[in-house]
């Protein structure tokens, strides 16, 4: 069973609550789900979508064709039509998009007539749709039921008793008049958790004990602060709207250098304007762990768009050098744990570390089994109090044979904790002696960078243990390539998928340049137009890929169009 | 008076005869008079003459970037709303590079104690104009004499409803000190202007100058009084007023966190089990 389902419309006609009701409803039956979404920069109008796939086996990207099409409005048909498969169905309402269609795929269904039918208003026509799919798909309405009642649990009684009847009318419709649906959806299984990136990001830092989030709105890592805002006060964080990213960088770092775990969230642009912080984090080895949800760039690009753009603006900001850490995570369970290793290297090493995504993997939900609290590494780097107590003095930046000093956290202690964004002695204060600066920079950067290559994973390898050909991917791009690669079903082919980034993971307990070398072809697919990560591995390695696959039109690989092009070339 | 031994910082590296060694002295007696301990208390600093100041008072110290002070302290106070945190910085600092952040430190009312070493001129890089140098005031940068208003920080923090507005002069100890033991026992953002003569580089508003001009606000004004203090912020001239300009008691940002009602965001850090029970509980919102 593989089936996708794409439901279009105007910004503000509730498509997004029409699709998250699907989803999670096909989630508890317990169907492996996918969604994905595709929207444009504005609050009302232009064209929207959301895309659903579920099948009883994991699935990791979206797919064509389409089984269903679920259209709001009139450019969902010229749009998608071409999407749907012939066996397929397109499902309107003519009063609604004030035209009707013709043909063996469409299907009329009275979506406004009735949900006000009930007593409702138009709106409702969204809880309509819901019934009509799952009656189309052949589905029960139980678990929408469990959902509308969470969903709609500060309207009042009227309103609950409306919604349940609209899904009720939309059901038996479909059921009756959908002559063409055939869907024989597998056995049900066991109850899946329904994930997206972003909501992943901010549950990783919830679970890495974050207690401080300072951002500036910016699409597409807006999510993070939202996820994290709705439960500020059931976890006693403090989420702060700051003026803008220089105050947010700013706040963030104060409030981990009065020993609280904070992080910040940006986009590109927002980011730029975080640089100087970054180069501040690093000058006081002050721990803080950024996200940047890339968009495309320069300047304000595709605001609501995806690429991969700035990996080497993540590699290289910030004035001086210092070290660094950058995850990019492929898909939320990825995106969980990186987020909660960023804040564990970010503490032990009082360094910055960077969770990058994109617009991409920040709004496509994946389903999950269970995510294993136990596994998570929650442990604290602060140094206890009553240990520096115990010192004759304190020397924030001491010297020591890792280059991590003793974390002391002020107000805590008796000592007094000094730091300095000028070139500084131990103690914190301003130097300009030329041997304590070299010896400070040996502390800051080649200390600790031994010990935190030690921590980099090793990137995904899967396929062929001798391919012929290797395809290299890094972040978001991990799902689409993975079904590009089983669907090639070629006994020599493999795929190699960074999620720790940099520094690029050790090759002693995995050689992958020793298997890049062996294979006749590699090829990197990257969203991006001058093939950042391929750039990346050579600067560390020595390797050059043979081949890149390379989209920078703003929008995700799709697996078809991927297969088109590796089968060209592999 | 003694009891400063222990606020004994680094050696100041700033000119002989700098008003910023006035400003060093009354702020180590407002700490020993309000009976502060130096770890009790975190100064945070940008860039210019004045941001060096903390490492000349021994005490937390965030010396970050240009203009940067209020948002580290706002980070600093939120995690720990218990110690007391000061921010200082000069004119071209808090007015210039960091004006924005002072317009949200003011909004927020945030509990930070703000002290600007305002000499009216850029001191670190030789003798610029700054936000507060007077209109046609001619520099080596600006030859033709400033072009661009005098910023007025008294009449803008009034504007904006700071919670604590006061100016204070580096030639008058007795009154600057109580200035500063005012501004730290006030509970929301405070902002205190300190008129500071720069020896080496402003040969305008020298110490005769802002002698011949300031005088004490007297019991007769009522810092209470939002017009009457607008009317005083905007005095500048002949007479320039010095003292507690205006005041309010609209809550402070952190007394309406219900985060840190209970304890201090810093003391929450590293309870695993007590998270570990919550993040259960949200793995069920994705079912």
């Amino acid at each position: 069973m593989d089936y996708s389902l794409k439901i279009g419309g105007e910004a503000g006609q509730g498509i997004q609550t029409v699709g998250d009701a699907l989803a999670k409803v096909l989630c508890r039956f317990g169907y492996h789900v996918f969604t994905n979404q595709d929207y444009e920069s504005r609050i009302r109008g232009g064209h929207n979508f959301y895309q659903i796939r579920l099948s009883d086996r994991p699935i990791r990207a979206p797919r064509r064709p389409l089984d269903i099409l679920l259209a709001f409005d009139r450019e969902s048909i010229p749009a998608h039509q071409a999407e749907v498969r012939e066996e397929g169905i397109i499902a309107y309402d003519s009063s609604l998009l004030k035209e009707s269609f013709a043909g063996p795929q469409f299907l009329d269904i009275p979506f406004v007539k009735l949900a006000t039918d009930t007593g409702a208003s138009r709106i409702v026509a969204n809880t309509v749709a819901t019934g009509a799919i799952l009656g189309m798909l052949g589905f029960s309405l139980d678990p929408l039921f469990d959902i509308l009642t969470v969903l709609l649990k500060r309207k009042d009684a009227r309103t609950r008793e409306q919604n349940r009847l609209a899904a009720v009318a939309g059901h038996e419709y479909a059921v009756k008049n959908c002559g063409r649906c055939s869907f024989s959806p597998a056995s049900t299984g066991v109850p899946k958790m329904l994930v997206g990136g972003s909501e992943a990001v901010g549950f990783g830092a919830l679970a890495a004990g974050c207690m401080f989030y300072s951002a500036y709105p910016m699409t597409p890592s807006t999510g993070i602060m939202t996820y994290l805002g709705a439960r500020a006060k059931e976890y006693g964080i403090v989420v702060e709207q700051a003026e803008d990213e220089i105050a947010a960088i700013n706040m963030a770092l104060g409030a981990s250098f009065a020993g609280v775990r904070s992080m910040t969230g940006t986009s590109g642009g927002g980011f730029a304007l975080m640089v100087e912080g970054l180069s501040l984090a690093a000058m006081t080895e002050t721990p803080i762990v950024i996200a940047l949800a890339q968009r495309p760039g320069p300047a304000t690009g595709l605001p609501t768009k995806t690429e991969q753009g700035d990996l080497f603006f993540a590699l290289y900001a910030g004035h001086g050098e210092f070290p660094r850490v950058i995850f990019a995570p492929g898909n939320p369970e990825q995106a969980i744990r990186l987020t909660a290793k960023a804040f564990d290297i970010s503490q032990k090493y009082q360094i910055p570390v960077l969770v990058m995504t994109d617009q991409y993997l920040a709004d496509t939900q994946w389903t999950l089994d269970n995510v294993a609290l136990d596994n998570l590494p929650m442990k604290d780097y602060r140094t206890d109090a009553a240990e520096i107590d115990g010192l004759d003095t304190y020397a924030r930046h001491a010297f020591t044979a890792s280059g991590v000093s003793p974390f002391g956290i002020p107000g805590k202690t008796k000592h007094v904790v000094v730091t300095d964004s000028d070139e500084h002695n131990e103690a914190g204060h301003i130097i300009e002696d030329k041997a304590l600066r070299s010896k400070m920079v040996e502390k800051r950067l080649f200390l600790k960078l031994e010990n935190i290559r030690k921590e980099i994973a090793a990137p995904v390898f899967l396929g062929s243990a001798a391919p012929e050909t290797v395809i290299i991917s890094w972040g978001s791009t991990y799902g689409v390539v993975r079904e590009a690669v089983e669907s090639m079903g070629d006994e020599k082919i493999a795929m190699l998928h960074f999620s720790e980034i940099y520094p690029l993971p050790g090759l002693q307990s995995f050689d992958y340049v020793e298997v890049l070398k062996k294979a006749r072809r590699t090829i990197c697919v990257e969203s991006n137009a001058t093939g950042q990560f391929a750039r990346l591995l050579k600067a560390e390695t020595g390797y050059t890929v043979t081949d890149r696959v390379l989209r920078y039109d703003g929008r995700p690989f799709l697996v078809e169009e991927l297969l088109e092009e590796l089968r060209g070339r592999a | 008076m003694e009891g400063l031994e222990k606020y004994l910082g680094e050696i100041p590296a700033w000119c002989p005869g700098c008003g910023n060694f006035a400003i060093l002295r009354a702020f180590k007696e407002a700490l020993a008079a309000e009976g502060i301990e130096p770890y009790r208390l975190c100064i945070v600093s940008g860039i210019g003459q004045a941001g060096k100041f903390p490492h000349y008072v021994r005490c937390n110290t965030f010396n970050g970037l240009h203009g940067r002070a209020l948002p580290v302290a706002t980070g600093i106070k939120v995690a720990n709303h218990e110690m007391l945190v000061a921010a200082v910085g000069g004119d071209g600092d808090m007015y210039g590079e960091g004006g924005n952040h002072l317009l949200h430190a003011i909004r927020r009312n945030i509990g930070v104690k703000l002290f600007v070493h305002d000499n009216q001129i850029y001191g670190l890089t030789k003798g610029q104009a700054s936000p507060t140098s007077m209109e046609g005031m001619v520099t080596k940068n600006q030859p033709l004499g400033v072009l661009s208003g005098q910023l007025n920080p008294m009449a803008m923090a009034v504007a904006l409803d700071c919670g604590f507005v006061a100016r204070g002069y580096a030639g008058d100890h007795e009154h600057l000190k109580a200035l500063i033991r005012s501004a730290f026992n006030h509970k929301g953002f405070s902002i205190v202007d300190i008129l500071q003569p720069c020896v080496s580089l402003n040969k305008v508003n020298t110490y005769e100058w802002y002698g011949k001009r300031v005088y004490h606000i007297g019991d007769d004004h009522d810092p209470s009084d939002r017009m009457k203090a607008f009317a005083r912020a905007l005095e500048w001239g002949d007479r320039i007023p010095i003292g507690v300009i205006y005041r309010n008691d609209r809550p402070s940002f952190e007394s309406r966190l219900p985060m840190i009602a209970a304890r201090p965001l810093v003391d929450g850090v590293g309870k695993w089990q007590e998270l570990k029970e919550k993040l259960a509980g949200s793995l069920n919102e994705f079912r």
